[in-house]
């Protein structure tokens, strides 16, 4: 399944990695890790470098070191982007993602693609001023902005089947067991 | 071999339905000796296992089998479930099927080149098995309805018959496809509030430039496509039934009618915990999917009548309103509460081959078959899913279907 786009994404393996996959679900089984040390006051920092797939312990070429903190509206030291703000890193990356892989798939040339996330977030929950607003966000918008060799409706298709296989859009549009313990 | 006396044929057909009727169709025309094992009587589940309201979803005119097509007057009607156990008995009578009703199934296991096959009446040597006991067996019910709070009663398609069987209050409709958008209509008339949780769907207009959109798929060639050209045939499968209904007004019954009579649209159901069923954020998007295929699917149709020359016969091309967002969706519901007192598990219907025991089903209950040549000589399926054709698990699907999978047991006879 080639095609004449360069978008860059390697469509022929991933459709490979699938039919490998159906058959060998065990080897599907990835677990991806960050490690946050604190640091001071509301900043942590964040590595990620190591996870587990195909059968085996994997790793990044480089170990990614991230900075999280609290803006100075929050009192605090603004060192990093707030935590939740991570959120929206992971939602319009994995879109994007999805975007050039789907348009790879489809054959569709991509010149730019580009998008705006926005959480609506009222802060009285976390902050316990009213229990009766949740501590996440209320609603997420994303904007995308995408030229490329295709009709509207076509590029409608790729942000929809974008959302429809994306990891990140699952995981905060759907609830997910979260276990937090004391080592 | 086993040393017990048993009966023999050459073929035994499991289920007396249109699948297993359409096989018998075939293989007396090439006389080969066979039975048709029916559990119940001719057209079993149509009889027994659908809702009272139930009609066809394709048009009368579309309702043919080998030898037999609908002559009554109302061609551009749907039948009820009566009528359509009807025009099977009629198929049944004019292809003089031998049918032995009131047997039941108990098993069916190689034996020496051909089968052996068990029913509460005794026991059949066959040398080969046409397996057409229908693809809707049992309701499909996720596990997390054992989590429900048992203030909600649960109902399944087959245990629902009409609206004055749930309680009075709030009801909880999983799933938004042909089913369950059928029984969120009727149960929202019966003046109950109705919440329906909509997933991947596929959304169609009842007709389309003056045509039953059926009527379209038939010309266009989308119900002739085959299941060995298809890009995705596991997901062409599995597609859920489009939201049709068959009245005697056409009405279309996608989820911007379902809202205008105040259902209200929920994600699809993700979890229930500690009594909170939690839906899915995702509802837009499951709406642009679907949007976005119709809209193609109709781009297929006005290209084809261009292509055909026929544009003049229909009305101008047109598209649908896109499904409205509710303003607020909800994202969870408390079942503990006494909001809802019903939940109508609408999420599919599921193949029953308890009684097969040929390693031939696959982890999710599947049989493994391509074409309906099943993954094991002499044994042969029909009526599933895009067996051959996209129109496969239609009425109408059933005759080519049946007249190939015959063709290839013949040759299989022949060695």
């Amino acid at each position: 399944m080639t095609t004449a786009a360069a978008n860059g994404v390697n469509v022929d393996a991933l459709l490979e990695a699938r039919e490998v996959l159906k058959g060998a679900p065990e080897a599907a089984q990835f677990t991806w890790r960050a490690s946050s040390r604190w640091q001071h006051g509301v900043h942590s920092e964040i590595k990620i470098h190591n996870y587990f797939g195909l059968g085996q312990e994997q790793s990044h070429l480089e170990e990614s070191v991230f900075q999280a903190d609290h803006p100075e509206v929050f009192a605090a030291t603004d060192n990093g982007i707030t935590p939740i703000e991570y959120l929206l890193v992971g939602l319009a990356s994995c879109l994007s993602a999805g975007v050039a892989s789907v348009a790879q798939n489809r054959g569709i040339q991509l010149r730019s693609v580009e998008s705006v996330v926005e959480g609506n977030h009222d802060i009285r929950g976390i902050l316990g001023a009213d229990s009766d607003v949740r501590n996440g966000f209320n609603d997420i918008k994303v904007t995308f902005t995408i030229d490329a060799d295709a009709s509207r409706e076509d590029i409608e298709a790729l942000v929809a089947q974008s959302q429809k296989r994306s990891a990140v859009f699952d995981a905060l549009t759907n609830p997910t067991d979260v276990t937090v313990e004391v080592a | 071999m086993t040393g017990t006396a048993a009966e023999r044929f050459t073929v035994v057909v499991v289920g007396a339905g249109h699948a297993g009727l359409a096989a018998s169709y075939f293989l007396s025309q090439r006389s080969i000796d066979h039975v048709v094992l029916e559990r119940g009587e001719v057209a079993n589940s149509w009889r027994r296992e659908r809702w009272d309201s139930l009609r066809l979803l394709t048009p009368n005119w579309q309702s043919r089998l080998p030898g037999l097509r609908y002559e009554g007057a109302d061609p551009d009607g749907y039948m009820t479930m009566r009528e359509v156990t009807e025009f099977i008995e009629r198929f049944a009578k004019v292809c003089a099927a031998p049918v032995r009703t009131g047997v039941n199934v108990t098993s069916v296991r190689p034996d020496g080149d051909g089968y052996r096959v068990t029913t509460d009446q005794g026991e059949i040597a066959a040398r080969a098995v046409v397996i057409a006991s229908g693809a809707c067996n049992r309701p499909s019910v996720p596990a997390l309805a054992g989590l429900v709070p048992s203030g909600a009663a649960q109902f399944t398609p087959f245990d629902y018959r009409d609206p004055s069987a749930l309680p009075d209050g709030g009801v909880l409709v999983v799933g938004a496809s042909a089913t369950g958008v059928q029984l969120a209509a009727e149960i929202r008339r019966s003046g109950r509030p109705v919440t329906l949780s909509v997933g991947e769907h596929t959304r169609l207009p009842r007709t389309y430039r003056g045509r039953d959109v059926l009527w379209w798929m038939d010309a266009a060639g989308v119900w002739d496509q085959r299941y060995d050209e298809l890009d995705d045939l596991t997901r062409a499968r599995r597609l859920p039934s489009p939201q049709l209904v068959g009245t005697p007004e056409h009405s279309t019954l996608d989820l911007n009618a379902l809202s205008a009579t105040g259902v209200d649209l929920v994600g699809r159901l993700a979890a229930v915990r500690d009594g909170q069923a939690l839906f899915s954020g995702g509802l837009r998007n499951v709406f642009s999917l679907a949007d976005l295929k119709m809209n193609r699917l109709l781009g297929t149709f006005d290209e084809w009548a261009t292509t055909a020359g026929r544009d003049d016969e229909f009305d101008a091309p047109s598209r649908f309103p896109s499904t409205r967002v509710p303003e607020k969706s909800r994202t969870r519901l408390d079942l503990g509460s006494g909001e809802i007192r019903a939940i109508v598990w609408a999420t599919g219907f599921r193949p029953d081959y308890g009684w097969l025991d040929v390693p031939v089903v696959d982890g999710k209950g599947q049989l493994r078959h391509d074409g309906g040549v099943v993954d094991r000589p002499g044994l042969y399926a029909l009526g599933l899913p895009v067996l051959r054709r996209r129109k496969s698990t239609f009425i109408h699907g059933i005759e080519d279907d049946a007249r190939e999978v015959i063709g290839h047991l013949a040759g299989f006879l022949q060695g």
